[in-house]
């Protein structure tokens, strides 16, 4: 096992040996041979995010997207079950859906015309004779991957033996039950989803949802243009309730607004920010009691924590924010917006809020998203220089000690929540 | 009154009315101040009930209940001009160099107070050996004051053509 890495041996490493306990090589950024060996050592064999329930919400319903690199269709079938199938047709390879999203009764190749149901079984081939005591049209159902879910978040994964997903989410069930709170009594749905690109690694977006490190430097701008009550929410830096957990299998949740992590946990004393005056006005006219309107209101902001999922998503605060790898210097990523989900007369200006304060920090021309970019394609930039140089994760290990529910925990501005990720990275990578 | 083409694909645009060509001129106007980065005079060419938007969904006509890229009124613009003036936000400070290119002028309306106009918008963005391209079309509400010197935008809305895409963060405004 190596200790350190010199530039006489830092591409000769195997990709096990890239990660040490406080440090890891820029190599990782970097190297497309990596990048390919991550496509099928963790893409291809973990649970990868594909759809939260809200967005395939009747029996015809898809969505169309990505595992690692591979195109896939998420569907749920007239009994409501769930599939996810590769995106492409037996007979000669074409992609069968490229709508993002939509309702259909079953999928036909635009080239050959064959169809295909929502579960993925071969329908019908047009001139099937030419075909008799060829092949078995039963045997030429889409490719499945396995797909489970827990509290309306839905993974696929291309592995037969992977366990099962409960398995591999552990404690991290906890937290997605926490996160779900923020409907303020409601089921929460997708209500939209901003999506850009980066010319950067994959893992440095992942890293990014747990560092608070940078919060207070890169989001200054963000942090000035807001309100006084919602900058002085986001003050963790010296906040020494504000953790990070290192929930197991490269999951950590970071809870930056510690009082908000249990949304259901309420004593009342907080009061509700001014901002949201208007808001709770209009919640009254409608005639939901005080206890009601807090709830929601209160449940604005979305949950205090950002539990971030490896390999691909993160539920951070009020949205998910889902990362796609492109290539070893590019990444694709969707910030998606979620709200209650119930009658329009209720939810409707609540979820109004939530798109403008989304609108505010995610996406493109947020007040947020444009300086994270800018600081990764930086890093991106930066990490081609010095290759035996690491990229450093040893911020608070003097001060990592484990929770009374025996998770690894430090301040929410170390970097616990970088190196639960890339223990679970190393440990893939090392896999046959 | 407001006199509208009956058929807006064929309707001629008239060079020769100055309604249009006030229109026109700020449009321009608009464009140059936000190539030059001169944010606080590309703000005071809005009127304060004016809307400056880069919906995600391409065909949307209101925005409220929807996610867009940008939904400016003129408070969330004063806060957008502070954030790309004042130097915190990274992304301003070393933003890309932009030329755009707004043409293909068709005349939706037009009245003595107002003039609304459709337009196609290329913008190239350069920054560290890259060259991205931004292309939509862009509806604009121009309202005529009693001198040109007072006339406002009350609407701008993008539509990139890659609007539900994804598109590079971006540390300009288009």
């Amino acid at each position: 096992m190596a200790t350190e890495f010199t530039a006489e041996t830092i591409y000769d490493l195997p990709p096990s040996d890239l990660v040490l306990p406080d440090r890891v090589a820029g190599r990782m950024y970097t190297d497309p041979a990596i990048f390919e060996l991550e496509m099928t050592k963790i893409f291809e064999r973990t649970w990868v995010w594909v759809a939260h329930e809200s967005e395939l919400p009747r029996g015809g319903s898809f969505k169309s997207t990505f595992v690692g690199r591979q195109p896939v269709i998420v569907t749920k079938d007239r009994k409501g079950n769930i599939h996810t199938m590769v995106n492409r047709c037996r007979h000669r390879g074409a992609s069968l859906c490229e709508k993002r999203s939509g309702h259909v009764n079953g999928f036909t190749c635009p080239y050959h015309a064959w169809s295909y149901g929502l579960d993925g079984q071969l329908r019908g081939i047009p001139y099937p004779d030419a075909y008799e005591g060829v092949m078995d049209k039963s045997a030429l159902s889409l490719k499945k991957l396995r797909t489970e879910s827990y509290g309306g978040m839905i993974f696929a994964t291309f592995n037969e033996d992977a366990g099962p997903l409960e398995d591999f989410l552990g404690d991290v069930r906890l937290w997605i039950d926490r996160f779900m709170a923020q409907g303020g009594g409601y089921p929460i749905k997708v209500i939209g989803t901003h999506r850009f690109k980066f010319k950067g690694n994959w893992k440095i977006q992942l890293e990014n949802t747990t560092d608070g490190y940078h919060f207070p430097i890169v989001h200054r701008s963000w942090m000035a243009s807001v309100d006084a009550e919602t900058a002085e929410m986001m003050s963790f830096m010296t906040d020494p309730t504000a953790l990070t957990h290192d929930l197991g299998n490269g999951h950590s949740v970071m809870q930056m607004v510690p009082e908000h992590s249990d949304l259901n946990d309420d004593d009342g004393s907080e009061p509700l920010q001014p901002r949201f005056d208007g808001l709770a006005a209009e919640l009254k006219a409608q005639g939901l009691n005080d206890a009601a309107i807090r709830k929601l209101v209160r449940a604005v902001h979305g949950t205090g924590f950002n539990l971030n999922l490896f390999p691909n998503v993160s539920m951070s605060s009020s949205f998910f924010r889902v990362l796609r790898p492109v290539s070893v210097d590019e990444t694709h990523i969707e910030h998606v917006a979620l709200g209650p989900d119930g009658p329009a007369e209720i939810v409707d200006p609540v979820n109004r809020t939530r798109l403008r304060a989304h609108e505010h920090f995610q996406g493109p021309f947020g007040f947020g998203t444009p300086d994270d970019s800018e600081g990764w394609d930086r890093v991106q930039r930066g990490a081609q220089g010095a290759p035996e140089m690491p990229i450093m994760v040893n911020r608070g290990l003097a001060r990592e000690k484990a929770s009374p529910e025996g998770w690894p925990t430090s301040h929410v501005t170390d970097e616990t929540g970088m190196r639960a990720a890339y223990d679970q990275w190393k440990q893939m990578m090392s896999d046959d | 009154m407001t006199e509208a083409p009956t058929n807006t694909a064929s309707s001629m645009l008239s060079l020769t009315d100055p309604r249009v060509v006030r229109a026109i001129e700020l449009i321009w106007r608009e464009a140059a101040l936000l190539d030059a980065k001169e944010y606080e005079d590309w703000q005071a060419l809005y009127a304060e009930d004016g809307i400056y938007v880069i919906p995600i969904d391409r065909a949307a006509e209101s925005f409220d209940d929807v996610l867009n890229m940008v939904y400016d009124d003129a408070r969330m613009r004063q806060l957008r001009v502070a954030r790309m003036t004042e130097g915190y936000a990274i992304a301003a400070v070393d933003a890309a160099t932009t030329v755009r290119n707004v043409s293909r002028f068709v005349l939706a309306s037009v009245s003595d107070q107002e003039v609304a106009l459709k337009a196609g918008q290329i913008l190239v963005a350069y920054k560290r050996g890259r060259h991205d391209l931004w292309a939509g079309d862009v509806d604009y509400v121009v309202r005529l004051g009693a001198t040109p010197y007072e006339d406002r935008l009350v609407r701008k809305v993008v539509r990139l053509i890659d609007a539900d895409d994804a598109v590079p963060a971006a540390g300009f405004l288009l």
